[in-house]
């Protein structure tokens, strides 16, 4: 038993090997929340270089904002009509802003479900949990709304742009106070958390220092979010004097301007900050430790996280070089990487629904029923730790940060059995409300997935390749095969005439013989720790 | 100290020297009997863990009252009112928020030490790495992967998890009550630790059955996963079993703290023989608006110790309701304290020391060391320069309640700390005696104001002694003396600061269970 991680000595080259089944869905459960059996033959199909091109280039457009679903008997929005959107009706009515933040998690709940064939929603997520905002503290819904969007239209665009944006944005002058930093009350708290969690990182490496912190206080001060909720630059709460900074900056003087150019300063800042080696390779790293593993080394460092840092830099800072070139890499298919990420609270539960292509009312023509379905998932992953939109702190998820276990965060003696509560729930009953049943479809499941479902082998090898990243023992397919879909008999044909007896007549009885082996085999396979990975 | 190589059950009691009438804990202590053959960790003991998450604002939780001039105008937006403030008996100087009844209550029981000043020498201000200092208990420059809390397990139950549960050792041996896993119970293979968050609901988990795993990452993991699930099912009916048994409790207010602390007592009571629980309590990062304008005795921070007093409180009557009090004591921390200084959003930065509290029937009550000093005339930079290491917390903890032996307890905190005598001399049958010298005697250093020298006379009681020097944001910019004296009286040592600009210094000694703090000015 291998005692501790490992890291692999390839490189940044392009992989070579075979473009199989699952290097395919290798690549597709990374960059999308799990990927599908259809998704997987398309890809497959494509090769690794047109994959990775189609995955980078998002064509679809952005998804259209969350609705009023949320009225109840007592409260009710007046801005805005049922069944049409919030997000341009800024409102400083608490009751109501807390029903919106609800109704966006649950839209982002839909939307990831029914996300773009493309990276675009994961690397939303993954800035959503860089940047590390609460919702609940930004309280403004439509601020929340504003944020998240941001990121989504810049998640594959330039870095600097973004940093740009998310300093002014609404959102994070309210999250972490800027809209209080003012020449005579400065408040550190985004220049703090933007050197050590958006920028340059804090390694024990990274010495800039309390003072940098200040200085930094300093340039930010004057940013305001004005009556009709816009941020704006108050040069009268500028701080007009000079910012001189440690010997880590090279001393940077960023000398104080009045009036508006005092905004200027913010991105003189912003320029400096990136001039460190060290921003390009925190960035790096994170990406590295979201989509590949955790565990970064010397020699991680040296052929992977360096060589990234150096493409990042190049291209300007842009983040669709730096995925190519990481996705392409022969690093990346390295065995040692196949399934080796435990699943996030967002993968298990989005990643379920969709390998198994469960189906939600509409949320746009059925939106009151869809998004109540939506919730009970919003519910699930704050159950398992991952409160949409509300991550613990500004930090974000520790899975992603906390030395030494990483995503082993996910996963403790409460986590685990809820998980496997979960799968099971949504194969025995699913939820229903106004008799609309969300639930896992076994028998259209197994025929949209498997080349042959009457044949139990080659059902539970389909099954195990969909649902399954590591190597199971072909024992334990054997077993499976002999003790649920067969009860115990030895040949093959019960089953097969099982199946083949509800296709000619899908009577209750023929319904109920292979269903209720289906959910037992499902259950069990869901229910391995092997599911937990991916 | 290895499990195989104690006696159990052999706890003889010494009548313990009993010291009274002197207010000022900073007692005794130090060279006592070496509870050699009483040493042992399977006693009943249980330690519970309060983690107060975002750096809770020290200055307005214990209030120097001596000082409130400075205080005051350090921070006029949300400083408590005079005549609020809450008074603690024997120690005038000393106060509580006026949120916080029931720890003041406590307090005047004789159940809770306040302990003030706490950090370490070079303070960290970020959020994630100073709450991995206190976790792992590393210097601040040291990245440790383990916590102490694991290494005091991993010391005392070597080779879990293999062969665990067993016969003797039926119950998981820390319990995190939530859904998150803590760095304080990582050892130094596997966490230590087991996250659950309703005792009375459990999941048979799939046996995992013992097949090989790959040599990938990926089985690494797997691994991991597997070991999660089997320890789960094997605690799951122990866990159940006692949170069933106990049928009634007293009211507890309804607050995330107070029904973590509720479950605490439930198992505690049940009959688990889990050695440590940790909760913990968000919502203390409070950059802006910390107080109501109009009455600052109310707001965020108000609610937040009200909560923490009103749960603490209602678990101490518990246990004492159901019997156990005896066996249990409390600790909270928080990953820093505050700027002395408040900001104009009517908040507090990021800061150095703060106060720590230990609580329950077994503490020795009290106020331990001194107000910290605020400066008239206080700048934004300012903090709380450290009293006391919180690693000397740790190490008394598990001397004096876990009685772990000296030996095992630098292999636990990785170095030698000093001991303070937090908890009852009885609990591991320490002697106590009286200090060789009172504080003020200690540390002289004169000329103070100083230009370019000055003579720092100190004196120790032998031992290890430390003497630093610390600058106004907390961190410690000299070592003056790091030795260790096999003679108890007076030594001195001469300060050059023509390196330092003028203002305000603050000396700090540690000798024993002594830690005090000295301002210095240079002009």
């Amino acid at each position: 038993m291998p005692l501790s991680p490992q890291s692999s000595s390839k490189g940044l080259e392009t992989y070579q090997g075979p473009w199989t089944k699952q290097t395919t869905t290798h690549l597709l459960n990374r960059v999308l929340f799990g990927a599908k059996q259809a998704e997987i033959q398309e890809f497959l199909a494509k090769g690794l270089n047109a994959s990775v091109t189609a995955l980078l280039n998002p064509t679809d457009p952005i998804p259209s904002p969350p609705l009023n679903e949320y009225n109840t008997a007592t409260v009710i929005d007046p801005a805005v009509a049922p069944g049409t959107t919030w997000v341009n009706q800024p409102t400083n009515d608490g009751t109501i802003n807390g029903l919106r933040r609800n109704s966006y998690k649950k839209w982002l709940t839909g939307v990831m479900i029914h996300q773009d064939i493309s990276i675009r929603e994961k690397m939303t997520l993954f800035w959503g949990n860089h940047f590390g905002t609460e919702a609940d503290t930004i309280s403004f819904a439509n601020y929340v709304y504003q944020h998240h969007d941001t990121l989504r239209k810049n998640a594959l665009g330039n870095y600097k742009t973004m940093i740009k944006a998310v300093t002014i944005d609404p959102g994070m002058l309210r999250y972490l106070n800027g809209y209080l930093n003012s020449a005579t009350a400065p408040d550190e708290n985004y220049g703090r958390e933007l050197q050590e969690l958006y920028t340059v990182g804090k390694d024990n490496t990274v010495q800039y220092s309390e003072s940098d912190v200040k200085a930094a206080a300093r340039v930010l001060t004057g940013w305001r979010i004005n009556a009709s909720f816009n941020s704006y630059f108050d040069a009268t709460r500028h701080d007009t004097g000079s910012k001189q900074f440690s010997s880590y900056y090279n001393n940077k003087v960023i000398t104080g301007k009045s009036g508006a150019a005092g905004a200027g300063e913010t991105d003189e800042l912003i320029d400096m900050l990136f001039a460190k080696e060290d921003m390009a390779k925190y960035i790096c790293r994170r990406i590295y430790r979201w989509f590949v593993f955790y565990y970064i080394d010397e020699t991680v460092e040296k052929n992977i996280i360096t060589p990234l840092a150096t493409i990042f830099k190049n291209n300007n800072f842009e983040i669709k070089p730096v995925l190519t070139a990481l996705f392409n890499s022969a690093h990346f298919y390295d065995p040692l990487y196949i399934g080796c990420q435990i699943k996030s609270p967002i993968d298990h539960v989005i990643g379920t629904l969709r390998k198994t292509n469960v189906i939600f009312p509409n949320a746009i023509t059925d939106y009151a029923d869809a998004y109540t379905h939506f919730n009970n998932m919003v519910g699930q992953l704050t159950n398992f730790g991952q409160n949409l939109v509300d991550p613990p702190n500004v930090a974000g998820w520790p899975a992603y940060y906390q030395s030494p276990e990483y995503g082993e965060l996910w996963i403790n003696a409460d986590t685990l059995p809820k998980r496997n509560k979960f799968t099971d729930l949504m194969i025995e009953t699913g939820y229903t409300r106004n008799g609309k049943r969300v639930i896992i479809d076994l028998i259209s499941f197994s025929k949209s997935i498997s080349s042959s479902p009457s044949n139990p082998n080659q059902l539970i090898q389909d099954l195990f390749d969909l649902l399954i990243s590591t190597e199971v023992d072909q024992t334990i397919k054997d077993n499976l095969k002999r003790q649920i879909l067969l009860s115990g008999q030895t040949s093959d044909y019960y089953w097969t005439e099982a199946w083949n007896s509800y296709q000619s007549n899908q009577s209750t009885a023929n319904f109920n013989l292979v269903n209720t082996r289906l959910k037992a085999l499902v259950k069990y396979i869901m229910n391995l720790p092997d599911y937990q990975l991916s | 100290m290895k499990r195989s190589t104690f006696l159990r059950n052999s706890l003889a009691v010494l009548t313990p020297t009993v010291i009274s009438g002197n207010p000022i804990h900073v007692l005794n202590n130090h060279s006592m009997v070496e509870p050699d053959v009483l040493a042992n960790v399977n006693n009943d003991r249980v330690l519970v863990i309060i983690q107060l998450n975002g750096g809770n604002d020290g200055l307005n939780t214990v209030l120097p009252i001596n000082q409130y001039g400075a205080y005051y105008n350090a921070r006029t937006n949300i400083a408590i009112p005079e005549k609020k403030i809450l008074g603690l008996n024997g120690f005038d100087a000393t106060g509580l928020h006026p949120s916080m009844t029931a720890m003041q209550k406590l307090f005047n029981n004789g159940q809770l030490d306040i302990i003030q000043a706490v950090g370490y020498p070079q303070p960290n201000f970020s959020h994630f790495r100073a709450t991995d200092i206190w976790m792992s208990g590393s210097d601040s420059t040291q990245y440790l992967n383990t916590g102490w809390v694991g290494r005091f397990l991993d010391n005392n139950y070597p080779g879990f998890p293999d062969n665990y549960p067993n016969e003797v050792d039926t119950d998981p041996l820390a319990i995190q009550i939530g859904s998150i896993t803590s760095l304080t119970c990582q050892g130094p293979i596997v966490n230590m630790g087991m996250s659950i968050s309703d005792p009375s609901a459990f999941y048979n988990l799939f046996d995992a059955s013992e097949q090989a795993v790959p040599n990938t990452n990926a089985g690494y993991e797997l691994s991991f996963i597997r070991r999660i699930s089997k320890q789960t099912n094997k605690y799951a009916t122990r866990i159940k079993a006692a949170s069933d048994a106990v049928k009634q409790q007293v009211t507890y207010p309804n607050t995330s703290l107070a029904n973590q602390l509720k479950i605490v007592s439930r198992l505690i009571k049940g009959g688990l023989k889990t050695k440590i629980y940790l909760v913990n309590y968000g919502g203390f990062d409070t950059h802006a608006a910390q107080a109501v304008t109009t009455d600052t005795s109310t707001g965020t921070h108000a609610n937040l110790l009200g909560a923490v007093s009103e749960a603490i409180g209602a678990f101490q009557n518990d246990i004492k309701n159901q019997e156990i009090e005896d066996r249990v004591i409390g600790m909270t921390y928080s990953e820093f304290g505050r700027r002395i200084k408040s900001n104009a959003s009517g908040g507090t930065d990021h800061g150095a020391a703060a106060p720590l509290f230990l609580f329950g029937k077994n503490v020795r009550g009290g106020v331990f060391g001194e107000n910290p000093t605020i400066p008239n005339n206080a700048t934004v930079g300012d903090n709380v320069p450290y009293q006391h290491d919180f690693r000397t917390i740790y190490n008394s903890i598990l001397k004096n309640w876990f009685c772990v032996k000296d030996v095992d307890n630098q292999e636990i905190m990785l170095k030698q700390f000093p001991t303070l005598n937090l908890i009852n001399a009885s609990a591991c049958a320490v002697e106590m005696k009286n200090p060789v010298f009172e504080k003020n005697a200690m540390i002289v250093a004169y000329p103070n104001p100083f230009s370019n020298l000055s003579r720092i006379e100190f004196k120790t009681e032998g031992g290890h002694t430390l003497v630093q020097l610390l600058d106004t944001s907390g961190t410690v910019i000299k070592l003056l003396v790091d030795a260790t004296y096999s003679y108890a009286g007076m030594n001195s040592v001469t300060l050059i600061a023509s390196d330092l600009k003028p203002g305000v210094y603050y000396i700090r000694i540690q000798n024993g269970i002594h830690q005090y703090v000295k301002t210095i000015i240079k002009i």
